[in-house]
């Protein structure tokens, strides 16, 4: 048994109507590398926020290194030896690596002696970074390891990771691994927080499994099966999504050498894209987050149009039209960020109903919306898709993520799209409701649509999709039969590890 | 039409007296945006500043006391744009509007009276030696302290903003308040400085119309010069060193068209006095291209 | 310690409460700032909300109510669906004026003719024509280019001024008004005059075209789909991206439709109430107008409301000028506080006020 590093008693926070934490307890050995597993609203944010000083709790002692520890803000947190990087980076994309890294840190030497240091602490533990460069113009792996570079550089005792390879290749998290048994075996403890069954059993020594604010279990995660700790997690059994074998049909869907300049400074530009997609397939993309997945939506749902032969629906040119017009057709598309872009927050669902129904629901006529039939409509998808909410009246951000996530996609799959293409179906959406979404899609393309799903979630891919192929820097890799592919021939069709040597795959 | 009334030594020098309200402007909105907030009450700024300015140096002699209290005067009212989209999360287009507004409402209650009264002298500074070289030294070295105040702020910026670290935090929470916030930085705080010394700038520029370029008071004497200032900070990328080109330019605009009026051009005067206005509009046409700060004008709430 | 914390949905009581409460707390602060003035405040508040309607002089100020909310209703209306949009045009006073001087010159190139059938309308057409025009300058230059139409819109005013200035003493000058500057007067000439219709209610061309525009204003906001992208394009740009909306087509749309409603404000003005191109022909409607479209929450009958409000303050204001020297900067001091009290409680309408427990670190 490890030296306690820090150990969390009774924590308890509640925000009004929720219970985010409720009595946790635990302990976090020095050097240990301990998961905090959970569903997306278990409370492991609120969590580690609490650890790192960002959130107060309502009772409950946390006690470091045999001391009583209660960072008022991040800073005393930081001073007390506990380093986060962030789910969501909290970087500044338009500074430098060397000032992002200064921000966070308490004390920054002169920039010049900083550069140096990052340089150095990025060679010791393989994470190659140059401080000049602007963080903007960055890949997603890299930007983590801005992160974790600023962490290093203040040697911490606790270094917290919130679901950080949700960015990465299978390469790159291999790589990250190897940082991080690097760290524990020099005494730094990790925090790591993840709901990804496999990689928690790669790499930790203990775990602490949430659900619903409490603790409900602690295991030794390389001892324990990944379903045990699934079942611990969610509360109840899986259901997995059955999917019938299928001939394909003809093609619906055809994209043709699709090129398209990044839409603003930090975007992708497509580079000659063509593939088809037959009626009754679910085509899966993969591929690391930023490389391309919002603009090939984008250009297929027609907010960003392109030459007109460059996609067509059955034969017919619909590069050059309008979202409506392809509606008209029978493209619907669902893009990956709800609350702002698949559907307005301050809108009620009526409304959101009608934001993509107008032309396949006939909910206007002589451009007159007849909200009796928007709010009927935005009723059945609420009762097709289990979506829970009081009624259609309520404001989208009035629902949580993984209803509104439902409301979405049922609201395009309820327009019968003869093309449907969604971008990240199950982000943040808890288990059963996942497998809801899931199960949608492949009911879609049996009925026999076409159905394109761009994820990052790899097991969720080669769960649903027929055939596969991964999005690296804009441009698509050929499609591959799903059936049968292994993680490695995956990673090496995400582009392998980006700019690092492929050499250290291992898995 | 006789252009040989016009001095070239005379219009330069004039030139750095005519930007320099607007410099001064430019330079506190510049922070205040880089700080990630659009404060449009400029206007209501500068004149709240050129009245209070005014009425201070006018009862008690002293031009300096006046740009002290024309600071104070900007800040303050800054100050109440602060509170309601700081504190309030007001839509941040709106309250400057409601601003300016309310700043030329106070300014001409506050200046009732003062109408048509001479402003307590100011005078130049002459720099010994220095004024004294040719051609430059009536354009650079012989004005009145305030330019050379206004040069100073600028140069102060420029270096707080690249070198400082309270610069760098200030950019950052301009950039992305969330992950400043995440980081541990009080946003609000922060913004509440830059707000002020925004105001406090704005006030300065006004009272400089009112107390040296005028000198006097009149209802509504800014006229447009915070508008112009709020065009310049968008002309400079938010960069100070291309602020005091966009300044002078415009500078030199407007002290061109008025020596113009005075050669008797055979273009009617309102044409003339529309020219720093269009020339502002053709600069804003051609420099649209600089980054703005990444929460440029977005409601700050920090949620759980 | 207070604390804000978001509500799931926008409160539909304080929606209509938060107005309410701004006049209020306004009546309450102006109060105070006229009694500082050395003036009693409750007679103040009486003079300027009470006395223009049931006062002695209200048979002259009643009429005057319409007169002064018309113009500010109809560039209000315009305004609200560009806010909505998140296109700021806020150089609705230099709208105004190109709408007032192109009306004007049509009105005066058929001088002396007398068909008012003919002449009439196409001045009207010709105020809306300028003011939408004026107003597509800072349209394009934001479509074509990215400029900022807040500032473009802005500078237009200055511009405008000083071309209302060279039309009043040159090109539209009255040859017969002895070297005096401005042009003939409009009202007094049967073609192109734009009298009160009613007589005794100051009920002219300009506020049934008012009252039109709100009822148009209405239905398309409620109804059609038109309202419906402006709203959505206004609240999440994105999602109106992904719908279809079209962005570059609604700013131009927002900001030629509220340029053509303030340039007919203009010209109503200018062939009624005001009578004449002059130098001191504008007196603010165009920026009044983003208090009362702000004010009446940008939906039309709000606005309506609120322009009545504010046309009572214009005119209680001349009146207290009158009867207790209060000074007209008073006035509009107190109609920017106006506009400050809403945007302050206006966010009770997003966000719940909390008495949060003392966190004690």
């Amino acid at each position: 048994m490890r030296e306690t590093l820090l150990e969390l008693d009774g924590l308890t926070k509640a925000y009004p109507g929720v219970v985010a934490n409720s009595d946790v307890s635990f302990q976090i050995g020095k050097g240990e590398v301990h998961a905090l597993l959970g569903e997306n609203g278990a409370g492991k944010s609120t969590l580690v926020k609490t650890i790192y000083g960002l959130v107060k709790p309502d009772s409950g002692t946390m006690t470091l290194e045999g001391k009583p520890f209660a960072p008022a803000e991040p800073r005393s947190a930081r001073a007390s030896g506990i380093a986060m990087v962030f789910q969501h980076f909290s970087l500044f994309d338009a500074l430098d690596v060397a000032e992002n890294i200064a921000l966070g840190m308490e004390n920054p030497p002169a920039m010049g002696d900083l550069a140096d240091r990052i340089r150095e602490v990025s060679e010791t533990y393989g994470l190659p970074l140059d401080p000049a460069r602007i963080v903007g113009d960055l890949s997603a792996g890299e930007r983590q390891r801005v992160e974790i570079i600023r962490c290093l550089l203040q040697d911490p005792k606790l270094l917290i990771m919130d679901e950080p390879t949700s960015v990465l290749t299978p390469q790159e998290v291999e790589i990250l691994f190897e940082t991080l048994r690097l760290l524990s075996s020099e005494g730094t403890a990790i925090l790591y927080i993840s709901h990804k069954l496999e990689e928690i059993r790669a790499l930790c020594e203990s775990a602490t499994i949430l659900r619903l604010g409490k603790v409900v279990g602690t295991c030794d995660p390389r001892e324990t099966s990944a379903r045990e700790m699934a079942e611990m997690m969610v509360g109840s059994t899986l259901h997995t999504p059955e999917r019938e074998a299928k001939d394909p049909g003809e093609v619906v869907l055809s994209i043709k050498s699709l090129s398209a300049p990044a839409p603003h400074r930090f975007g992708t530009a497509l580079k000659d894209i063509s593939i088809d997609v037959r009626a009754g397939e679910v085509l899966g993309i993969g591929g690391v987050a930023g490389n391309g997945q919002d603009e090939l939506v984008a250009a297929l749902s027609g907010e960003m149009r392109t030459g007109a032969g460059m996609v067509s629906l059955d034969g017919q040119s619909i590069g050059h039209l309008m979202p409506n017009a392809r509606r008209a057709l029978g493209l619907c598309a669902a893009p990956e960020e709800r609350n702002g872009h698949a559907a307005a927050p301050d809108m009620s669902l009526t409304e959101n109903a009608t934001l993509t129904g107008t032309v396949r629901m006939g909910l206007t006529k002589n451009g007159f919306v007849q909200w009796h039939k928007a709010r009927s409509f935005a009723e059945d998808v609420i009762k097709a898709f289990d979506v829970r909410t009081p009624g259609p009246e309520n404001a989208a951000r009035s629902l949580s993520g993984g209803n509104l996530q439902k409301f979405v996609i049922g609201r395009e799959i309820m327009q019968k799209p003869r093309v449907f293409v969604v971008n990240q179906p199950t982000w943040g959406v808890d288990a059963s409701a996942a497998a809801a979404i899931r199960q949608a899609l492949l009911d879609l393309a049996a009925d026999g649509a076409a159905v394109v799903v761009i994820s990052q979630d790899l097991d969720e891919l080669m769960e649903i999709s027929d055939r596969f192929a991964a999005l690296n820097g804009g441009a698509l890799s050929a499609p591959r039969p799903a059936q049968g592919l292994t993680v490695e021939e995956i990673g090496l069709m995400l582009g392998g590890a980006h700019d690092m040597e492929v050499a250290h795959v291992e898995a | 039409m006789d252009f040989s009334s016009i001095n070239p030594i005379l219009l330069l020098a004039s030139l750095m007296v005519a930007s320099t309200p607007i410099l001064l402007a430019a330079i506190g909105e510049l922070v205040v945006e880089r700080a990630g907030v659009l404060n449009l009450g400029v206007e209501g700024m500068m004149i709240t500043g050129a009245v209070c300015g005014f009425v201070v140096a006018y009862h008690s002699g002293s031009p300096w006391l006046g740009f002290v209290c024309a600071a104070l005067g900007g800040a303050g009212l800054s100050l109440l744009f602060a509170v309601l989209t700081q504190l309030l999360l007001s839509n941040q287009v709106a309250t400057g509007l409601a601003l300016t507004l309310f700043g030329l409402g106070l300014s001409a209650l506050i200046g009732q009276g003062y109408n048509g009264i001479k402003a307590p002298n100011f005078p130049d500074w002459d720099i010994p030696l220095l004024g004294d070289i040719p051609v430059i030294g009536p354009i650079v070295f012989q004005h009145d302290p305030m330019v050379y105040v206004g040069l100073l702020i600028v140069a102060a910026v420029w270096a707080f903003l690249k070198y400082s670290r309270a610069g760098l935090i200030l950019r950052a929470v301009g950039e992305n308040h969330d992950a400043a916030h995440a980081l541990g930085y009080n946003v609000i705080v922060i913004r509440f400085l830059a707000i002020a010394f925004g105001g406090a700038c704005a006030g300065l520029g006004g009272a400089y119309i009112s107390l040296v370029r005028v000198p006097q008071w009149t209802e509504g004497m800014t006229a447009g010069a915070g508008w112009i200032a709020l065009a310049i900070v968008v002309f400079a990328s938010w960069k100070p060193g291309r602020l005091l080109l966009g300044a002078y330019l415009f500078g030199g605009v407007t002290v061109l068209q008025l020596n113009l009026q005075a050669a008797g051009l055979a273009i009617p005067v309102e044409y003339l006095s529309m020219s720093p206005y269009l020339a502002t509009i053709i600069v804003l046409v051609i420099m649209s291209a600089g980054r703005a700060p990444g929460s440029l004008g977005k409601i700050f709430h920090a949620s759980r | 310690m207070l604390r804000l914390e978001k509500r799931p949905q926008p409160s539909q009581v304080w929606t209509y409460t938060t107005p309410l409460l701004a006049v209020a707390i306004t009546m309450v602060v102006g109060g105070i700032l006229f009694a500082a003035l050395g003036k009693d405040p409750l007679v103040a508040i009486r003079t300027i909300f009470w006395d223009p309607m049931f006062g002695q002089f209200a048979s002259y100020s009643l009429p005057q109510l319409l007169v002064k909310a018309g113009p500010l209703m109809l560039i209000a209306i315009g305004l609200s669906f560009g806010f909505r949009a998140g296109v700021w045009n806020i150089g609705a006073e230099g709208q105004y004026i190109i709408g007032a001087i192109c009306g004007a010159a049509v009105g005066l190139a058929f001088y002396p003719m007398e068909a008012r059938w003919l002449i009439f309308p196409l001045m009207i057409i010709a105020g809306f024509a300028g003011g939408m025009l004026w107003a597509l300058i800072p349209g394009f230059l934001r479509v074509r280019f990215g400029t900022n139409e807040i500032l473009v819109s802005l500078m237009l005013v200055y511009v405008a001024e000083q071309l209302l200035a060279s039309m009043s003493l040159g090109l539209l000058r009255n040859p017969e008004g002895m070297g005096f500057p401005g042009s003939r007067n409009l009202s007094q000439i049967t073609s192109s005059q734009n009298l009160e219709l009613i007589s005794g209610t100051g009920m002219h061309w300009g506020v049934v075209f008012a009252f039109i525009a709100v009822i148009f204003a209405y239905i398309a906001l409620s109804r059609h789909m038109f309202g419906f992208n402006v709203r959505l394009a206004g609240q999440s740009p994105k999602a109106a991206a992904f719908s279809g909306v079209n962005p570059k087509r609604l700013v131009l749309i927002c900001m030629g439709l509220s340029g053509a409603l303030a340039g007919a404000a203009g010209l109503f003005e200018v062939a009624g109430p005001s009578g004449q191109v002059s130098i001191d022909f504008n007196v603010g409607y165009g920026f009044t107008a983003i208090i009362v479209a702000f004010l009446g929450r940008l939906h039309p009958v709000g606005i309506l409301l609120a322009a009545l409000l504010m046309a009572l303050t214009y005119i209680g204001g001349e009146i207290a000028q009158l009867t207790l020297g209060l000074p007209g900067a008073a006035i509009q001091l107190f109609q920017g506080m106006l506009l400050f009290f809403l945007l302050a409680v206006d966010v009770l309408t997003n966000y719940r006020i909390v008495l949060a427990k003392s966190e004690a670190a």
